[in-house]
């Protein structure tokens, strides 16, 4: 197919189009009820954000990382202190220095990328998890020493307009969504991304092709923390509201983030909103399953164990029969319903 | 001056101490990557499957022997398991892929272990004390119980027993050779699936010892998990294919973590152990990846 504009094809436009209506005119109008907005539209949308950061550096350069939630929390911290000390500070701007900020930490943490690969640097990426919650939860100050230990994060107010209500929250959220999402594709599928999946591939070829090794990295690194950091900001501000850092923050949450990642599809954007909606939706369901057929005759400790083995079973299987996700099998079904002609 | 010495010996046989208990969990991961050159992310899992699957069968009134059996028998069921569903499938897959799929399989592990047995930390107890040793605190003034004696030795039995396994039988020189080329060590008649088996069966007996002595020290609960990913680091410094090197590996980060959070964790209120062995395991990335005992990982295009 040939590209209408720029990088996209007619299809994208459309689905682009579908999508906006859909986030923007659709749901608005016909939700109308607040648990819908904050407890699952928002968190989806922010985790959503998360999983595209894991996904540039896990599916697209193939650099295994496990340290979403150290920089969800760097990012969470930063917008909170950003907020808190600097007079009249906008929120979107602080929003985008605390992404910065937890990209400088990247870079930090993706060094050790350099030189190893594969489990060594999960376990060199598990230290950035520790670490930064660890330093974030023993210094006062980030937590403007507040005794109780846990962080009330501010209302959010920009240009005046408050985006307290679920709703307003949700809009806000799904408009910074679309903006990441918009460059998010840019960047994958221009000479960034082409650079990224040479790495990915073979990064020693790809070094001799004349891809800088060095830079490509880091700046996969730094563009996943920067993600993280405003997914960590936006989670925490439209959602959890109130934090402590060692039980939000945990290593389980980065678990979840990678399986969002890889369940939804390595090295696709849309498996980033997939896998979120999954692992999000999936723990939902399961409890809505538990208490209405079952009238919690089933008890929590089961449903979470269920929940467990079905994303392990899960990520086994996928990585047996379809390594590229749901984004994929989403892909192969809608090409069985196509016209024969169409399929490109 | 002589107390102060004193109290820094009294740490560091702490720290090496517990260190062995990472080493324990180590070993399993060795046993693994040094058979089939896979990394298991579940070791730490198939640690908390058998002991807390142990422990269960305890509680249904089993005597401890035949328990030991039955959860031995029960590992080498998973170990089966893994290597049909999950190994066999995944053959030719690049390294990246098999260890996700080990994740999962951790998952899976944990989640089948709290579905059977519930989430509740459990009591283990093995029948040796974990006080200091009287003995010893009069004469050598340091505190060191029957507990920490009992998981050096085994420890200590354990790489005796896989070092002399694989230098010195027809089994051990198999499993180096599908390590190093699976595809001809199979054309040259060593039957994979065994081989496989055979190790996915050991690192599961290694798991559930090390099970025990994790779980009469701390108690048998979800923690152990996050306690056996600190082997992660212990494995990075000893080099992924050195038992030995497991083994300091574990005394290292045991001594160095200890000594770090006694002396310093005071300045910043604690919890430096949580994150010391990952950041002792980056310095060690970043001057010397292939570990201590390690061998240099040669990558070609």
């Amino acid at each position: 197919m040939k590209p209408v504009f720029m990088r996209y094809t007619k299809n994208d436009i459309i689905n682009f189009i579908v999508l906006l209506v859909l986030g923007f005119l659709v749901i608005p109008n016909v939700i109308k009820s607040d648990y819908w907005y904050t407890s699952i539209l928002i968190p989806w949308l922010c985790l959503t954000i998360a999983a595209l950061g894991q996904n540039i550096v896990m599916g697209y350069t193939g650099q295994l990382s496990l340290g979403a939630a150290g920089f969800m929390c760097a990012g969470a911290y930063a917008c909170y202190n950003l907020m808190l000390r600097i007079q009249d500070m906008p929120f979107l701007g602080a929003l985008i220095l605390s992404g910065l900020i937890a990209a400088g930490l990247g870079i930090i943490f993706g060094l050790p990328s350099l030189r190893i690969r594969g489990i060594y640097l999960m376990v060199a990426t598990l230290a950035s998890q520790f670490f930064i919650v660890w330093v974030v939860d023993k210094f006062g100050w980030f937590k403007n020493y507040d005794l109780s230990g846990a962080t009330t994060f501010q209302k959010i107010d920009i240009n005046g307009i408050p985006f307290h209500s679920g709703y307003m929250m949700y809009l806000l959220v799904a408009a910074i969504v679309v903006v990441i999402t918009i460059l998010a594709i840019n960047m994958a599928r221009g000479s960034t991304g082409r650079n990224w999946m040479a790495v990915r591939d073979m990064d020693i070829a790809a070094e001799s092709m004349g891809v800088t090794l060095l830079k490509t990295k880091l700046q996969a690194f730094a563009i996943n923390a920067f993600l993280c950091g405003i997914a960590g900001a936006l989670y925490t501000y439209t959602y959890l509201k109130t934090v402590e850092p060692f039980a939000a923050f945990n290593i389980s949450l980065s678990f979840k983030i990678m399986f969002m990642a890889i369940i939804g599809g390595l090295g696709t954007i849309s498996g980033a909103f997939i896998g979120a909606a999954f692992i999000l939706l999936f723990p939902v369901v399961l409890n809505a399953v538990g208490n209405n057929l079952f009238h919690g005759m089933i008890d929590a400790t089961i449903i979470s164990s269920i929940e467990q083995i079905v994303f392990g079973g899960l990520i086994i299987t996928l990585m047996i029969f379809e390594p590229l996700g749901f984004a994929k099998l989403w892909e192969t079904i809608k090409s069985k319903f196509r016209p024969k002609s169409q399929t490109s | 001056m002589t107390e102060s010495i004193l109290f820094f010996f009294e740490v560091l046989v702490g720290g090496l101490l517990s260190g062995t208990m990472y080493s324990l969990v180590a070993l399993g991961f060795v046993l693994i990557y040094k058979a089939s050159a896979t990394f298991n992310f579940a070791q730490g899992a198939m640690v908390f499957f058998a002991v807390l699957s142990f422990v269960g069968f305890m509680e249904y009134g089993i005597p401890f022997a035949v328990a030991f059996v039955m959860t031995v028998f029960l590992m080498i069921l998973v170990g089966m398991l893994t290597e049909r569903l999950v190994l066999r499938p995944l053959m030719n897959q690049s390294e990246d892929t098999v260890l996700m799929a080990t994740i999962g399989l951790g998952f899976v592990l944990e989640g089948l272990a709290q579905a059977k047995w519930g989430v509740e930390v459990r009591k283990l107890s093995l029948g040796i004390g974990d006080f200091p040793i009287p003995w010893i605190a009069d004469n050598l003034k340091l505190f060191i119980s029957a507990l920490d004696l009992t998981a050096g030795a085994v420890a200590l039995g354990m790489i005796v027993l896989l070092t002399l396994l694989f230098k010195y039988t027809k089994i051990g020189l198999g499993l180096r050779a599908v390590a190093d080329d699976p595809g001809a060590a199979s054309s040259i008649g060593i039957p994979l699936k065994h081989i496989m088996l055979l190790v996915w069966s050991a690192a599961g007996v290694v798991a559930l010892v090390a099970g025990m002595m994790w779980g009469a020290r701390a108690g048998v609960q979800f923690a152990l998990i996050e306690l056996a990913l600190k082997a992660l680091p212990v494995l990075i410094i000893g080099g992924f294919s050195s038992i030995p090197g497991a083994i300091v590996g574990g005394l290292l980060v045991g001594a160095v973590e200890k000594i770090l959070e006694v002396y310093i964790g005071p300045f910043f209120k604690g919890g430096i152990e949580a994150w010391a062995p990952y950041m002792i395991s980056i310095l060690f990335l970043l001057y010397r990846p292939e570990g201590l005992f390690g061998e240099k990982i040669i990558r070609r295009v």
